[in-house]
């Protein structure tokens, strides 16, 4: 399929590129300019730019899929924009072993909708004790190890497992939280969770781990990435890490982009996420983090959860919201009030998004996978139930109207989300 | 945000879930119904026909006995039919969800729950999915709220203070895990009360409480001195299993109530306390039985307290 995208405006974060211009696709890739297509799309009015990356969305499978299924995520991220994810290995059972992780990646390629890169398992079980069989899942297609929102308490597994993915120079991807300090915590220790009566979780449980996660690191030479920062402090130590030259990168959902602890209001459990939504301080830090290069990218953190998990009280309630369709409009949202250049805030889910992923994709040069989003920046679409691709409907923006509309998905040359 | 759950289009309380909100001529109005109802209670026939073919469900998610009680007496008194169910041995521990028991519940054609629940919030999600003309009365959510309590200690110390714009009132204890004293916190704040004090160790107070308008203290002898109304709350001996205190002993030495640390409050001074007592750990027998303490009175009024409350919301 050879396909020639005109009247677009074409975004390229990685170039800096952005004006009108014609994009050609042939053979999967991004092409040099053709004579004859076989589809012409005219994309007058829309934005032209790579696929989204998103390196933080649950699927649910293997064995959670009375919460979401395979097919109703990748539909979910496509209409999203979202042509290549990463996923946690936090699913029933955890993705501790190659089969699984091999079965998934079947699963998710017969869509043949957006790319899945699995995160295997850092423990056995996630349980925080034994090392997984890295190389084995590398293998098997694993691109980084993680232990989820599973704590890993026992400091002394976490220091061998990342002197052993350091071995292999396999990227380790870890949450920066204090078990013990967050033990029992379902908000930020703060004025509003002791308004509400609910058990808190005090900031210095992420700058506590987050500093001697930065200490292992220096002793282990491990490339390590923290993921879903919260706090104003973490941004600041991660800040100066990367000043020291520590190989270390991190990422902030886009929930706490945008909101903090004041929008739990009357207990709303869409707001019970992890880590806690934490003060307008931390949020501002977060935003400004973002910008400033310090936070290297946004992912969804899509976390699809069924009504029996969200209609609960709120210290009850499970974790996580849904995201892969809000990617696109929240990240629009947060450039939009820093008033960045439409370039600047794409990057956080392409170009950037890829160089922590580790993958080619992410950018419109000729010779790169084909995968392009068309979208219209100014159409606005309003979060509910039954707009949501996502079988997750649970999230803290329903009732919202956020601008960015995706209109085709296109992933390795094919068309394959068309609004 | 949105808007205040317990209040209805016209502003009128709709449920009862928290004091903190409310502004001041409901929380009047709840103690000056409260004050009408007091001579019903003394008289020999003890009943009005206020709630007369109404249903009062208590839903106790928790252990309780004295709110349960005057929950139901306040409601025999209204003339409502009431019925008492204690979850925490039937359907919870059968898989029933929190909402399928009230959906239930609410098919036997409820007008009022009565709710109490160990989840901060629970009472809230409750009120979100009842029918238009039910109404849910928080009987204490975890450490949230319980503002049948905070209303009834509001109406002891109008009692006997008669007005709250020049009183100084100090909590103490453990304010960490206590729905009363942050109830008592928004309803004193909201009535006026120019200085109110919370007295414990750092680790029984929650972060960033002088956000709700208090003074903090932890020395219990500084934090009494001079105060109007004195308030002991409850001491878990569970609090002692975790790292927040060494032993009931030492607690007892800094923050117990003797007629000794007593002395430094004003010399008319109330003594208040949500029951049930630990003698001897946050009060001393001396102090409890003195001639300064208002707990049996505070028992007393909670009726009349309960009674205006659900007349009210019945009403609107």
């Amino acid at each position: 399929m050879r396909l020639h995208l005109k009247n677009a405006r074409i975004v390229d974060p990685a170039s800096g590129r952005d004006g009108k211009g014609e994009l050609y696709i042939a053979d999967g890739k991004i092409s040099e300019e053709f004579a004859k297509a076989d589809r012409i799309i005219d994309a007058k009015g829309l934005v032209a730019a790579p696929g989204f990356i998103d390196i933080a969305a649950r699927l649910r499978e293997p064995g959670l899929e009375y919460k979401a299924t395979l097919a109703s995520e990748m539909q979910a991220a496509i209409a999203g924009g979202v042509t290549s994810l990463a996923c946690p290995p936090d699913t029933d059972p955890p993705l501790d072993e190659p089969g699984l992780v091999d079965m998934l990646r079947r699963r998710a390629k017969a869509l043949e909708h957006a790319r899945v890169y699995p995160i295997g398992a850092l423990t056995v079980k996630l349980e925080g004790e034994r090392l997984t069989e890295m190389a084995q899942l590398a293998e098997a297609g694993c691109v980084a190890f993680s232990q989820a929102n599973v704590p890993l308490a026992d400091s002394q597994v976490l220091w061998r497992a990342l002197q052993y993915a350091s071995t292999f120079g396999f990227p380790v991807w870890l949450r920066a939280e204090d078990t013990w300090l967050a033990k029992g915590g379902v908000a930020h220790d703060g004025e509003v969770a002791t308004r509400l009566g609910l058990p808190g979780i005090p900031s210095f449980a992420e700058t506590i781990a987050l500093g001697s996660l930065l200490e292992l690191v220096r002793a282990t030479g491990a490339r390590v990435h923290v993921c879903r920062l919260s706090t104003a402090g973490a941004v600041q130590l991660m800040r100066a890490a990367k000043r020291e030259g520590l190989a270390v990168t991190c990422d902030v959902g886009i929930h706490h982009l945008h909101l903090c602890d004041n929008d739990l209001g009357y207990f709303d459990s869409n707001c019970r996420l992890e880590p806690p939504l934490r003060s307008q301080r931390d949020r501002d830090a977060l935003a400004a983090g973002l910008q400033d290069g310090t936070i290297d990218c946004v992912c969804s953190d899509h976390t699809p959860v069924d009504d029996d998990g969200k209609h609960v009280p709120f210290a009850e309630a499970e974790p996580g919201a849904t995201g892969l369709e809000l990617l696109l409009p929240l990240t629009l949202k947060w450039g939009e009030a820093r008033k960045l250049p439409l370039a600047k805030s794409l990057a956080k889910i392409t170009s950037d998004a890829a160089r922590v992923l580790g993958v080619g994709s992410g950018k419109l040069a000729v010779g790169a996978p084909a995968d392009v989003v068309l979208f219209d920046p100014a159409a606005s679409v309003r979060i509910s139930a039954e707009t949501l691709k996502s079988q997750g409907k649970n999230t803290p923006f329903l009732g919202y109207e956020l601008a960015g509309r995706v209109r085709t998905t296109i992933v390795a040359g094919n068309v394959v989300y068309e609004k | 945000m949105q808007r205040n759950p317990q209040l209805n289009d016209s502003g009128e309380l709709q449920h009862l879930l928290s004091i903190e909100g409310l502004p001041r001529e409901i929380l009047t109005q709840i103690l000056d119904t409260a004050e009408s109802f007091a001579g019903v209670t003394e008289r020999e026939v003890k009943k009005v026909p206020l709630l007369r073919g109404k249903s009062v469900f208590n839903l106790f998610f928790e252990p309780s006995t004295r709110t349960r009680t005057t929950f139901e007496i306040a409601a025999k008194r209204l003339s409502a039919d009431v019925i008492n169910l204690n979850i925490a041995v039937s359907s919870q521990t059968k898989g029933e969800s929190l909402l399928d028991t009230v959906a239930n519940l609410s098919a036997m054609q409820a007008d009022i729950f009565v709710v109490r629940h160990s989840s901060s919030g629970a009472p809230f999600l409750i009120a979100r999915h009842v029918k238009p003309h039910e109404h849910v009365i928080n009987a204490g959510d975890g450490r949230h709220a319980h503002p049948t309590q905070g209303l009834l200690d509001l109406f002891t110390i109008r009692h006997y203070k008669k007005e709250f714009s020049r009183l100084t009132v100090a909590i103490v204890g453990d304010v960490l895990h206590s729905r009363v004293a942050r109830s008592l916190i928004h309803g004193l704040t909201t009535l006026g009360a120019p200085e109110v004090r919370v007295i414990g160790p750092q680790t029984l107070l929650p972060a960033g409480v002088e956000a709700l308008g208090v003074k903090v203290f932890h020395d219990m002898r500084e934090g009494l001195r001079d105060c109007d109304v004195v308030v002991m709350l409850r001491l878990q001996n569970e609090r002692m299993k975790g790292a927040l205190l060494p032993s009931a002993q030492e607690f007892n030495k800094h923050y117990g109530l003797t007629a000794e640390k007593l002395a430094l409050a004003r010399t008319d001074a109330i003594v208040m306390h949500p029951g049930p007592m630990n003698r001897g750990v946050e009060i001393d027998s001396s102090v409890a039985d003195g001639p300064h303490s208002v707990i049996l009175p505070q028992v007393t009024f909670g009726i009349a307290v309960r009674m205006a409350v659900m007349s009210i919301v019945a009403g609107n």
